[in-house]
């Protein structure tokens, strides 16, 4: 296994970040955290590359143990932060080389591995990394942490405030490095990129709600999802949560997706019960859930309430 | 939405910092109601655009009105009429929920009773009562969010500008972030909301797009998926973005 976690619990003060946490990563996966804010995500994170220790549990990472060999661990593993930790003062080709020499190897010796990334920004290799945009930073973290061909790749929330197309981008360049088997632990709080993970585990509030395959946890979610659509969401949104045994009414982009609570679920007295509510253009079909669908019934389940945490 | 009363004009709106054109420009009106989408990739220009809405960076030419206010020569006025929320600013984590309340109500102007019934009413209408004298900074982001939502409304704006306020939010409380800005807009408050999810881009009445420091598109999510030939919103920007590039 390239990471191992079991039973790993950390608490800062009141506040449990990681709740008694197990999961593994095989080598040569592309295996996703997905879940909001506060989630415990960089806790995990922090654990594993050896910058903090867990209250309880054991980790390992390369086979290594994170307490005992964390030497062994900082030697075989590149990580990005989700703050943006490179300095700022030297260019973008002092910041690769000096990762590479402190690492003991030269941007030469594995340039093939960064290669597609780093052509990207080397017509910029003599700016400092302070006056890069976003999408470039974003590109020299990747290439300094993948610049001495670590074993396992910690990606934290890479994607966080980029928009759509860049996220796109940068999506594409982490499955090229999967083809070239470099496993990689990445979390997201972004629903959509969940798919293009081996496995995911989905966590929220320190705790992890599921585990599987993308395509499993969709196609194992066995609550039938309607696309519900009519001309005033807001009033529709409003109308479906009165609806007698409504279960769950969530905007979907330009639906609103409902599930009822129990197996009599008529569309017609749904359509009904609308157009009695001065709704037009009503709109109610079967469809197939997605992986943000799934996260939310299984968050609403455990009823989140405003209680103190983590800032 | 009604389009009849202008809220926001703008005309060739244009800022430029030394060569560089951060915004070329741009020219749109938003509506008294309207919630209106400011979407672009990173680096497009949204994020100097709204500087010079909300009265903190001058334009290098161009007009642009806000509330009826001038950005040129009203930029303090415009501050005191708009509300404003941000994902990196809201509100003070080291101060409980009513003192952030009190604070702002103070900045903005409002007299005391007015503040004490403000402070009653956002805490009842987000079911905060348990929590109302905990600081700010102990709230879970999602709650933090609805919270500065409120806030940035304690003095009755026209206008709300939302700077990608659900960023890492959890997908409920992202959707129910939602609600309180239709409930807002139907009440006739104007949304200027900037966000880097697609689905969100759906639920706005309008939606501009900018690439490269100009507006590229601009229309209802129906007619720019029909004008892109795509199925959501996401395929309209991923188009407008490749496409110039």
């Amino acid at each position: 296994m390239s990471i191992t976690l079991k039973n790993i619990t950390k608490s800062y003060k009141k506040v449990t970040a990681v709740d008694d946490i197990s999961f593994e990563v095989k080598p040569g996966e592309l295996f996703g955290l997905i879940g909001p804010d506060g989630a415990g995500k960089t806790t995990l994170f922090r654990i594993l590359t050896t910058l903090l220790f867990a209250d309880k549990g054991e980790a390992t990472v390369a086979g290594y143990d994170v307490v005992k060999d964390y030497k062994e661990i900082r030697k075989s593993v590149g990580y990005m932060p989700g703050r943006f930790s490179l300095y700022q003062d030297l260019t973008v080709e002092e910041n690769l080389e000096f990762f590479a020499t402190i690492f003991g190897t030269t941007i030469e010796e594995n340039y093939d591995l960064i290669k597609d990334i780093y052509v990207q920004i080397e017509p910029f290799k003599k700016r400092r990394a302070g006056k890069l945009s976003g999408g470039m930073k974003q590109k020299l973290a990747l290439s300094c942490a993948l610049i001495h061909k670590p074993k396992v790749l910690f990606l934290d929330e890479p994607t966080t405030g980029v928009d759509p197309v860049s996220r796109k981008e940068f999506w594409d360049m982490l499955k090229r490095l999967n083809d070239k088997g470099i496993t990689t632990l990445v979390s997201t709080p972004y629903m959509d990129e969940a798919a293009l993970c081996d496995r995911i585990a989905l966590i929220q509030e320190g705790k992890i709600l599921k585990i599987d395959s993308p395509s499993n946890i969709i196609d194992q979610h066995e609550k039938q999802i309607y696309n519900v659509e009519a001309k005033d969401m807001y009033q529709l949104i409003q109308n479906l949560k009165e609806f007698p045994e409504n279960e769950s009414v969530y905007a979907f982009g330009e639906f609103v997706h409902y599930t009822h609570s129990n197996e009599n679920f008529h569309p017609e007295k749904l359509e009904k019960f609308l157009s009695e509510r001065d709704h037009k253009n009503i709109s109610i079909k079967p469809t197939s859930p997605s992986i943000e669908d799934v996260f939310m019934d299984l968050a609403r389940k455990k009823d989140v309430k405003p209680t103190e945490n983590e800032a | 939405m009604k389009p009849e009363e202008t809220v926001i004009e703008v005309e060739n709106l244009t800022k430029k910092f030394g060569d560089f054109t951060a915004v070329n420009e741009i020219s749109f009106k938003t509506y008294k109601g309207e919630i209106f989408g400011f979407l672009g990739a990173n680096g497009a220009g949204k994020t100097t655009a709204m500087k010079m809405l909300i009265g903190i960076s001058k334009p290098t030419s161009g007009e642009a009105s806000v509330t009826g206010l001038d950005v040129f020569s009203q930029p303090d006025q415009i501050k005191k009429n708009i509300g404003y929320m941000s994902q990196k600013f809201s509100m003070y984590d080291d101060l409980t929920i009513k003192e952030n309340i009190t604070f702002f109500g103070g900045i903005y102007g409002l007299d005391r009773k007015t503040i004490k019934n403000k402070i009653k009413q956002i805490i009842e209408s987000l079911g905060l009562e348990e929590v109302a004298n905990k600081l700010v900074g102990a709230l879970p982001l999602g709650w933090k969010q609805k919270l500065a939502f409120s806030v940035a409304l304690l003095h009755d704006p026209k206008i709300v500008f939302l700077d990608e306020p659900t960023g890492g939010v959890d997908p409920i409380t992202r959707r129910q972030f939602w609600e309180l800005i239709y409930k807002q807009a139907s009440q006739g408050t104007t949304i200027f909301v900037t966000t880097h999810y697609m689905d969100e881009a759906e639920y706005c009445d309008r939606v501009s797009i900018m690439v490269e420091g100009k507006i590229e598109a601009l229309d209802t999510p129906k007619n720019l998926k029909t004008e892109y030939k795509v199925d959501s919103m996401d395929g309209v920007f991923l188009k407008l973005a490749r496409n110039i590039e």
